[in-house]
């Protein structure tokens, strides 16, 4: 029964007032695309025992998406943030990296 | 081997049973291996057992992290059912629940396959059009199955209640030879014969890496050093991700949790399995006597094997809707297993970027069911090449976006 | 015999007597009996039937750890198996049941799976029952099962007659345990102005203490109890909930508290059970411990109990389970047993302490009062089968010989304690093992981790590993202080109240008593009491190669009782360990699991039941359909009407006048069920040209489009007429089921990807009601109403109005799915139910008639309309729909376009819609599927199409259906074959999908 900390409305929602949406920063390939790129922007996902960047939405709250770090293998929560980037922030790799020295996902370390 | 027999048991009672010996031995890996197996879960065993029984394939090793059986062979619901919409699934469901019929037999090892009928229950006009769908299918696929009115129903679930005030029960898609079986007998009886055939099952062994020479396998290292093999299988549902790495290539899968419960036990209430998908729920009542339920699963990737509450609170108000008399029966016991899903929901079976190097995976919900016709269609695609079962659950269906959706059939839970 | 005593009975009231019935016997009890301590006062030691072998079952314990006492309490709708009798109150008029016996509990056929037991040892059923193969379900198994299984089912038509609740409850400090480890943990974490939840699973304060005696502060131990639950109760930061359990603990916090309402007053308004949901910063598990039975033959036999169990009785409900006790021990604590059991005037024959050392302070006070005390000694076998008759012992150091029998008709047992442990499991916390007390605690280095990646439950007292008084008090001051310092409080420190009791010497393990029985004994010296596992079959389990604790366990059923190996687990695991020649540590222990002891299901499910079981939405219009005869059907949690069914009518009857009606004269559809989401801002357009497959950004205000949604995999997902209200504002309608999903669609690819896109998205489904005028008379009944122009020329097809008719604020669209003359006017949703009302008065001269879905339907598949749910199903893409005149060939980019050049979304064999007529007129049944010639690979039989729609239509009198066919429309004509589950073949010929107006005269007057 997870909490997370909306970055939006600040609320520490509960897991049943949220909607998970899978893996955050995904870089959208449209037509033009090679038959790769399409299908790893579709169907490969990360699914790291350990750190994980994911989307989220506080669906029962606010409304808004926005981003986790979390560890899957401990559900230990490192931060959320943004849904309006494209990367993790500075401020929450620096928070990932406090609690797990030298971790990727990735091309984000 | 030892047979197993009525017999048996009384010749061995005499002498406070001191003669019976290992299910299956516990050596030391050799050096080198025609095939090795990596995951001594139901898929996994049963894979190299039809190796070896059907391709005299026998040089072969299962290597398991853990203890052989434990992981998902031994937390699921134990429902077996072949009712599925579309081809490819009903053929290798149907395969399973056909090998299951007899599997007690093959084995020499009683793992209480119990055709008691596996009913969907329907209660919208849509899940009546998805289910006289799915039969209609089943009537071209080989796989017995009917549409059956609430008057059936009731008689073959007498605790069921018809008229529940949001969702009646309109009718429900019978399939009478799906059923049950005792799932830690499944893994127990596969080891057993696969170690009578020589086979090594090596337990609390760590695959750490997979080995390759010129884009072909050529071994695997371990926590017990390094092993040689010809063929690979990777058969470890929920860590197949890590699996892959290690052999270089990528999966379409997420592991996320999935739970279930048990009731206490009590005497004999309910003949036959009962699904309900619109409010989300299934049961049925082990030998035991303890009623098993299960539900839905966790959107989020999880490797704890603890799922959120929520969901449990949701599938028992379901079914004490669906059976009012659970009501005042008691939670004994509620776990989660990790499963691996794939994009479709569908399994992988396939050949991998890696030569020799073949998957077996993604069975999300519903892998039990399918053990042994998983491992029977595994062995012919490692030992030919190719299998009829197997080929539309190759890897490369994502690629061309040729899926295998079951969800279409308003039969999302299994 | 059992008995009540003269004295003793802390918790019971003498006064007053109450009646109850066991097994239809009346029986007495007093306020504050447990129903086992009432019915050992009535010399009812026998209470069930073990589960394998049927075996007389005795009261072992004395609270939630009992195996055996499991009764069927209560009656019809109140009926509830597997009761345990230790923790179920007294109460009026109680009736109780044993339970697993056939035809009663003192003789019961099924107990001759005692006399078979040496042929039936662990996991006997995976050797035997092999063949013949159908033999297991329709003999063996039927017998297995009528045999388990351990009390009676409910009634099947049982609807339980009591209701439950959720709470919801926020802490600073959960405290779980009200023992008194529990009070001054509670104390320590309140007095840092922490907000504090204590829940204690019984009726009582103060847990074991007031019974094992010793001096708090130079206090009795229940003066102390009363004085600091007076302190707690006059703080207001800190709550007390007696009865209530706490049940497991989840992830970041979550913790299950299970309260106990009205079961000790069944019948009594309001919710027998209440779940507690609570989110805590920090837990605190002062739980306690159990004491650990002895592996000695017979140690099953009614009359043979846990020690502290038996002081229990004596102490608290003043009941004897003998008048003439041997107690066996590995340790000092079991003496106060014997010295309670003493004082009280029962006869203890003597202790049988399996140390070669004996006993410390308390078994020279033993020794004292005359108890004969015998070290290093062991009980061979306690005989007798319904109740204790004598015990055989001989020297601990031995295989068995050489016995003294020693006639009793009692025993008490201990083998050491073990902390309760399940709640800082549950979530990941770990255990070491603690050598000198031979069991397993909290590894303080590896908590349970919550959201922050830290511990956040603290163990205390005893299930901390301490056991003496002293210690656990001091051990609960620091944990409580530690819960309120991490849960952000400054905790107040202070001095632990100072405990004090008897020095104790060291237990010495015992796992199997004498230390090397032979395998006789071994096979009668119980580890699981109710699933009836032995030494000897973990023994076993452990040669077949079971060699992991969770086969041994799952191989056995050892644990797997209703207890969950509360007694069990530490002595099968010691076996098995020894079995192995391993340590215990490196066995290890399986997987604690919620809830610690079970929950009801009501409680589980809550309030939601019958009616409220998920909400249900209603439109403006829905009381007027329920007065008027609508047949419900669900969608979502919508319910719309199937058809207005009039009295003397059937459904399809009422459906069949419905669909003429519309064509007709004039039908009425609530349509307020349809998703309506407003889309604005300067970006829109180009938002809208992403999500829909054709051009939204180029339609004129005052025009409305038919538009179709794909997934970014290029399956079709909604589709729905769109209008562009201004320059920057489109409305878009969506299907009923559609309405969340397409807003949250919407919202998700404006927030996650195209961000920087200035575009508003609100779903204002609920704002409006609208209501489909629908029919030839349509425009008749809106230009009697009056108010505004909807002529032709003021609205054509694809356009709309805003204006007012009858007096109500209309937008009208001139759409529709019927094919028919039609608008769809929204008006506001407090007005819509007037609005309907007015239309149906001023439509009467027209023949108006309401329409429900299933007339709905009908009219789309008569001009050959696609459905979403019908025509698709998540795996069809718009071209298999011949809708490519609704994707845009201009568009760079949409969600889905990428996804439908893949090899298999192109491939000119997948199947595509067509029009279905059977030939002989009849209607083709529902999802059947058109057979082709042979068999594939896996032996099934190819198939070449399906229908996807099919129903009577009573305007053309005959079946019409669609379906996907391969190479359906250049096919045109030609017959195929539909193999319906009836055994017939439905032939049907291809033909185009429209079957009424196809030049779509109708709808443009």
């Amino acid at each position: 029964m997870l909490t997370l900390r909306c970055p939006y409305c600040g609320v520490d929602a509960d897991e049943t007032e949220l909607q998970a949406g899978g893996e955050a920063h995904l870089k959208r390939y449209g037509p033009g695309s090679t038959e790769d790129e399409f299908h790893d922007y579709l169907f490969t996902r990360e699914n790291p025992k350990g750190v994980h960047l994911e989307r989220w939405r506080h669906a029962a709250g606010c409304g808004k998406w926005f981003h986790a770090a979390r560890c899957t293998a401990t559900l230990e929560v490192f931060g959320t943030y943004t849904a309006q980037t494209g990367e993790p922030t500075q401020e929450i790799k620096d928070a990932i990296s406090a609690k797990r020295p030298g971790w990727s996902w990735r091309e984000f370390s | 081997m030892k047979h197993y027999s009525a017999f048996a048991v009384a010749r061995e009672a005499l002498r406070y049973h001191t003669g019976w010996e290992r299910a299956w031995r516990s050596p030391e890996p050799k050096k080198r291996y025609d095939v090795i197996i990596v995951g001594a879960g139901g898929h996994g065993l049963a894979t190299a057992y039809y190796l070896g029984k059907n391709y005299g394939i026998q040089n072969v090793a299962i290597i398991e992290k853990g203890w052989l059986g434990g992981g998902n062979t031994g937390r699921n619901t134990t429902i077996i059912r072949s009712n599925y919409l579309q081809d490819p699934s009903a053929a290798i469901y149907e395969k399973a629940r056909d090998l299951y019929e007899g599997l007690s037999q093959d084995l020499n090892y009683n793992i209480m396959f119990s055709p008691r009928g596996v009913m969907m229950l329907a209660q919208t006009q849509h899940e009546i059009r998805g289910y006289q769908r799915t039969a209609h299918a089943n009537a071209l696929q080989g796989v017995k199955t009917e549409w059956i009115t609430p008057e059936r129903v009731k008689e073959l679930v007498p605790i069921i209640n018809l008229e529940g005030p949001r969702y009646p029960v309109l009718g429900a898609l019978w399939q009478e030879r799906g059923g049950t079986a005792r799932h830690d007998a499944v893994a127990w009886g596969y080891a057993r014969a696969c170690s009578a055939m020589g086979m090594d099952i090596i337990q609390k062994c760590e695959v750490t890496g997979v080995r390759s020479e010129n884009g072909h396998v050529v071994g695997v290292d371990t926590t017990k050093g390094a092993i040689d093999c010809d063929k690979l299988g990777i058969v470890v549902a929920g860590h197949s991700g890590q699996l892959a790495e290690m052999a270089g290539f990528r999966l379409p899968l997420e592991a996320i949790a999935l739970q279930a419960l048990v009731s206490e036990p009590i005497k004999p209430c309910m003949d036959v399995v009962v699904m309900a998908n619109t409010v989300h729920g299934y049961m049925s009542q082990s030998d035991k006597g303890e009623m098993v339920i299960g539900g839905g699963t966790d959107a989020f990737n999880n490797y704890t094997q603890r799922g959120s509450f929520h969901h449990i609170e949701e599938t028992v108000r379901a079914l004490v809707e669906t059976f009012p008399m659970i009501s005042r029966l008691k939670m004994l016991r509620q776990w989660g297993g990790i499963v691996d899903m794939t994009g479709d929901r569908s399994p992988l079976i396939s050949k991998t970027p890696l030569g020799g190097c073949f998957i077996n995976g993604g069975w999300g919900t519903g892998g039990f069911k399918a053990i042994p016709g998983s491992g029977w269609g595994m062995a012919q695609l490692m030992a030919t090449g190719h299998s009829p079962l197997t080929e539309a659950f190759s890897l490369d269906r994502f690629k061309e976006g040729r899926f295998i959706d079951e969800s279409v059939a308003a039969g999302v839970a299994h | 015999m059992s008995t009540r005593l003269q004295k003793q009975g802390r918790l019971i009231d003498r006064s007053k007597q109450i009646t109850f019935k066991f097994n239809g016997t009346t029986m007495r009890g007093f306020e504050g009996d447990t129903l086992a301590s009432a019915l050992m006062a009535n010399d009812q030691m026998m209470m069930g039937r073990s589960f394998k072998y049927h075996r007389p079952r005795g009261v072992v314990a004395s609270g939630a750890e009992e195996p055996n006492a499991l009764v069927g309490l209560g009656e019809g709708a109140r009926f509830e198996p597997n009761q345990r009798a230790t923790t179920t109150e007294l109460f009026e008029g109680l009736t109780s049941i044993s339970q697993n016996h056939w035809p009663n509990l003192e003789f019961d056929v099924g107990a001759v799976n005692t006399a078979l037991a040496r042929f039936l040892p662990a996991g006997f059923y995976y050797k035997m029952f092999i063949h013949p193969q159908p033999f297991w379900k329709h003999v063996y198994e039927p017998i297995i099962r009528r045999s388990a299984g351990l009390g009676k089912a409910p009634d099947k038509e049982t609807k339980d007659a009591d209701t439950y609740e959720h709470f919801y409850a926020f802490a600073d400090v959960m405290v779980v345990g009200g023992g008194v480890a529990g009070l001054q943990a509670a104390k320590a974490a309140a007095q840092s102005g922490a907000k504090v939840l204590l829940v204690e699973q019984t009726a009582h304060w103060g847990g074991r203490a007031p019974v094992d005696g010793g001096t708090i502060d130079g206090m009795e131990p229940g003066a102390w109890v009363e004085q600091t639950l007076a302190e707690l109760q006059a703080m207001d930061n800190v709550t007390l909930r007696a009865r209530t359990m706490g049940a497991g603990v989840y992830d970041h916090g979550y913790a299950l508290a299970y309260e106990r309402l009205t079961d000790h007053t069944p019948g009594v308004q309001g919710p027998r059970h209440r779940l507690w949901r609570v989110r805590a910063k920090q837990i605190v598990t002062a739980t306690g411990a159990i004491e650990r039975p002895l592996s000695f033959a017979g140690n099953d036999v009614p009359g043979v109990m846990l020690a502290s169990a038996m002081r229990d009785y004596v102490v608290n409900w003043g009941v004897t389970p003998g008048q003439r006790v041997i107690v066996a021990t590995n340790n000092d604590d079991a003496y106060r047993t014997a010295i309670i059991l003493k004082k009280a005037g029962v006869d203890v024959l003597r202790v049988i302490d399996a140390r070669t050392s004996g006993g410390g302070a308390l078994a020279d006070e033993a020794r004292s009062l005359g108890i004969r005390v015998d070290p290093g000694k062991a009980i061979a076998k306690v005989k007798g089968g319904k109740r204790v008759k004598k015990v055989a012992i001989c020297n601990q150091d031995g295989i068995g010989g050489a016995r003294e029998e020693v006639a009793c008709d009692a025993v008490a047992m201990s083998g050491g304690w073990s902390p309760v442990v399940h709640l800082w499991s549950h979530c990941g916390g770990k255990l070491i093992w603690d050598d000198a007390q031979a069991h397993f605690r909290p590894d303080p280095a590896r908590p349970p981790l919550g959201a922050d990646g830290n511990g956040f439950v603290v163990p205390a007292g005893a299930a901390n590993g301490p056991v003496s008084l002293g210690e656990v008090l001091a051990d609960a001051q620091t944990a409580g202080e530690a819960a309120a310092n991490a849960a952000g409080f400054a905790p107040k420190t202070a001095d632990a109240p100072k405990g004090e009791v008897e020095v104790e010497l060291p237990m010495e393990p015992v796992w199997l008593m004498p230390a090397n029985a032979d395998t006789p004994l071994r096979m009668k010296a119980w580890l699981d009491f109710q699933n009836d596992v032995k030494v000897s079959d973990v023994q076993l389990a452990a040669r077949e190669g079971y060699e992991s604790v969770e086969h041994t366990k799952r191989y056995t059923t050892l644990g797997m009782a209703t207890d969950q190996g509360k007694l069990s687990n530490i002595n099968g695991l010691a076996t098995l360990a020894k079995a192995l020649g391993e340590d215990i540590p490196q066995v290890g222990t399986t997987t604690f699991r919620p809830p610690y002891t079970p929950i009801s299901m009501g409680a589980i499910g809550g309030e939601a039941r019958g009616e409220v079981f998920q909400p249900i939405r209603k439109t403006p219009i829905h009381d007027w359909n329920d007065a008027n005869g609508a047949d419900w059907e669900p969608v979502g949690h919508w319910r719309r009407p199937f058809a207005y069914v009039r009295p003397g009518e059937g459904v399809h009857d009422a459906v069949n006048r419905e669909v003429k009606n519309a064509r007709e004269n004039l039908g009425l559809l609530d349509a307020s069920t349809l998703g309506k989401i407003i889309v604005k801002g300067p970006d829109a357009g180009k938002f809208l040209d992403m999500m829909y497959t054709n051009m939204m950004s180029n339609l004129k205000p005052g025009k409305c489009r038919y538009g179709l949604m794909c997934s970014e995999n290029g399956f079709l997902i909604d589709d729905g007429v769109v209008a562009r209200i201004d320059d920057d504002t489109w409305l878009c309608h969506t299907t009923t089921g559609g309405a969340e999903r397409i807003h949250g669609h919407m919202e998700e690819w404006l927030q996650t990807e195209w961000w920087d896109w200035n575009v508003y998205v609100a779903n204002v489904t609920e704002q409006y009601a609208q209501i489909a005028v629908v029919g030839p008379n349509a425009r008749k009944v809106l230009e009697k109403l009056g108010g505004m122009d909807v002529s032709d020329a003021a609205i054509p097809f694809m356009g709309w109005a805003d204006g007012k008719i009858g007096g109500f604020d209309c937008r009208v669209y001139r759409i529709s799915f019927s094919g028919e003359l039609s608008c769809e006017i929204a008006v506001p949703a407090s007005q819509g139910l007037a609005f309907w009302e007015a239309l149906l008065e001023a439509g009467k001269e027209f023949g108006v008639m309401p329409y429900g879905t299933e007339a709905l339907h009908i009219l789309r598949a008569e001009k050959g309309f696609i459905m979403i749910g019908d025509e698709t199903d998540g795996t069809i893409i718009p071209q298999d729909l011949g809708l490519n005149w609704a994707i845009s060939k201009k568009k760079e980019d949409f969600l889905g376009k990428r996804a439908q050049q893949r090899s298999h979304m192109t491939d000119r064999n997948r199947w595509k819609l067509v029009g279905l007529e059977t030939v002989d007129g009849s209607v083709l049944p529902d999802g059947a599927y058109a057979a082709g010639e042979g068999v594939n690979a896996n032996g099934q039989r190819n198939v070449i199409g399906r229908v996807t729609s099919t129903y009577y239509s009573a305007n053309l009198d005959r079946g019409i259906a669609m379906g996907l066919v391969l190479h359906g429309p250049d096919r045109m004509g030609e017959v195929i074959e539909f193999p319906g589950t009836d055994g017939k073949i439905y032939k049907a010929k291809i033909v185009d999908p429209v079957f009424y107006d196809k030049e779509g005269k109708k709808q443009n007057v």
